[in-house]
């Protein structure tokens, strides 16, 4: 397998902070590429970087064989990205939006109009072309993100948190096309996600924290990294439950919430000895497989925090209904 | 540079499609230069009238050259706003990501703002004969090149302050700061003749008063009160826009 983005030992540092510290990885020709991790841990500011948006402080990232600093527009005409925040022009159409594109991407009118009714099939909005984004909802307007970082036929597609703020439904939705693309275009597939379960869908993961990539595998063989189940109780007294637990053959031990988590072997042989013999009172107890979730918690010793909206979606909310111009 | 031209032409032919769709914002820039022309610029004129000298009806033919080239200054500045909006809402990200240079983005905005401006100008002139100003053909050509120019030039300053601000409130005060003393200090109400030292230093440090100067030396037949010679009026104004669209050429370059 061919690679198309390789990254050696690429830094971002911010007065003082290390955003992106010494990253390295490969990425394959027509692969579903994760970049797995919380809020800060410095995935947008790596794509930033591989979609030229930043210079990197130090180090260097390859892409389709141009080099991300020296090379940028050849790398901007081979890469699609869908930001994180939304990027439409509301007050164009969706086609207008799409027209825009294709001409700063120097796409022949021709070619272009064929293009447009192409990726307006693709995420279904062929019907919804003359009207104004304004009109959009948040489902459609990424859909017709997706739609527009694909018109120029791009060889790698950047996604940054390519579901944030949507309902389930949608999220689901916006997954199909994603999954569509790689067969219908033939097309690299890089993403980010905090949500774990949507993490699953990816061909690799990275597993990023705190600006350094912690592991790096398929979804099945993380998960493997975890043996057997994950057993989550909750007592009276945690602190000497500790010191219990210490003693026997489990592993992992993770204090949250005030509650233990550890993993077992054999969570149906465990759970009936453990209730038998624990000196404190149990008030909750629960067992189940492990998930990326997990993964993350054994490999950081913390949860990835769920996503609350920023200062910021809200003040463009304010704005957009009170109608703010000039 | 026939993909920057394609480019320049896209940009500036997103901000007209938008400023023509955005019906209360058309709204406000048709009203807005007609309420300044018949409220301030009748009112002042009365005003002028009554207090003796020439008599109202040639201070309306004094003014509305100024009121002119105040609309084009507020037009011209805060079409630069369009750059803080966009970064606001994320378009910015689409074009910055864009295989076409910084260069053609700044010109694109720039003359964009340009034309709004232009609009907004025809919109006077199309008042032009209820208030017995007397235009000809030629007279309105030399206007509207006169004001293409200075727009382009203003917005150039617009653009060069906008990609340096990352918050809308920042730009409006900033913008604020710089219109109306730019404004009072063109000459746009009074003559630029027999003015206190100081003030004489500060408006011909204003490069809006050389534009309506120049638009004066155009429009009016009684030239006693024209500051400058009509070809360094054209020289200062020219100078002015070829620095400010430099500047704002390389200032967004620096934009990461």
């Amino acid at each position: 397998m061919n690679t198309i983005i390789s990254v050696k030992k690429l830094t971002k540092r911010f007065k003082n902070l290390t955003a992106v510290n010494e990253v390295s990885f490969n990425v394959n020709e027509g692969e579903i590429f994760g970049f797995l991790g919380p809020n800060g841990a410095g995935k947008t500011t790596t794509i930033d970087m591989l979609c030229t948006l930043l210079s990197p402080t130090s180090g260097e990232a390859v892409l389709n064989g141009y080099d991300v600093t020296k090379n940028r527009n050849k790398v901007r005409q081979c890469i699609g990205l869908v930001f994180q925040d939304p990027s439409l022009d509301d007050w164009l159409t969706a086609k207008e939006n799409l027209e825009f594109h294709a001409m700063v991407y120097n796409i022949e009118r021709k070619i272009a109009k064929k293009r447009i009714d192409e990726v307006l099939e693709i995420v279904e909005l062929k019907d919804r072309k003359n009207d104004l984004v304004l009109n959009f909802s948040g489902g459609m307007k990424r859909r017709l993100e997706i739609a527009r970082g694909l018109i120029h036929y791009p060889k790698v597609l950047f996604l940054d948190e390519p579901t944030l703020g949507l309902d389930p439904q949608t999220r689901n939705r916006v997954w199909e096309y994603i999954r569509d693309l790689k067969e219908k275009e033939n097309i690299t597939i890089f993403l980010t996600t905090h949500y774990m379960d949507e993490a699953e869908n990816c061909d690799r993961i990275a597993i990023i924290d705190v600006g350094k990539i912690i592991a790096m595998d398929t979804p099945i063989n993380l998960k493997k990294r975890v043996r057997g189940d994950i057993i989550t109780v909750e007592t009276s007294d945690n602190r000497s439950l500790n010191e219990e637990l210490k003693k026997k053959k489990v592993k992992n031990i993770i204090f949250y919430n005030n509650k233990i988590q550890f993993e077992v072997y054999d969570s149906e042989k465990f759970i009936p000895k453990f209730i038998k013999e624990s000196k404190e009172e149990i008030i909750s107890i629960s067992a189940r497989k492990p998930t990326l979730d997990d993964v993350f918690l054994s490999l950081t010793g913390k949860k990835i925090r769920e996503e609350t909206v920023s200062g910021l979606d809200r003040m463009r909310k304010r704005f957009k209904m009170g109608r703010m111009r000039r | 540079m026939i993909r920057d031209l394609k480019g320049i032409y896209i940009i500036w032919l997103r901000d007209i499609k938008r400023f023509f769709r955005d019906k209360p914002r058309l709204i406000t820039g048709i009203t807005r230069p007609s309420l300044y022309l018949f409220i301030l610029g009748s009112g002042l004129s009365s005003a002028f009238g009554m207090f003796g000298g020439r008599g109202g009806d040639w201070y309306m033919d004094f003014v509305y050259p100024g009121i002119l080239g105040m609309i084009v200054l507020f037009t011209s500045l805060f079409s630069a706003f369009s750059i803080v909006w966009d970064r606001e809402f994320g378009f910015l990200k689409e074009i910055l990501v864009a295989p076409i240079s910084r260069t053609s983005i700044v010109v694109g905005k720039a003359l964009s703002g340009s034309t709004i401006s232009l609009f907004q100008g025809i919109i006077l002139l199309i008042f032009a004969p209820l208030l017995h100003i007397k235009l000809n053909f030629p007279m309105i050509i030399k206007i509207c090149l006169l004001i293409l120019l200075t727009s382009f030039a203003l917005t150039s300053l617009g653009i060069l302050i906008a990609s340096r601000m990352k918050s809308m409130q920042g730009f409006n005060m900033i913008m604020n700061f710089l219109v109306m003393p730019m404004f009072f200090l063109s000459g746009a109400m009074f003559p630029l003749k027999e003015l206190p030292k100081w003030l004489e230093y500060l408006v011909n440090l204003n490069p809006l008063s050389y534009s309506i100067d120049a638009l004066r030396y155009v429009m009016l037949e009684d030239r006693t009160f024209l500051a400058h010679p009509f070809f360094i009026n054209i020289l200062v104004i020219s100078i002015f826009a070829v620095v400010m669209i430099t500047l704002a050429i390389f200032v967004f370059n620096l934009t990461d």
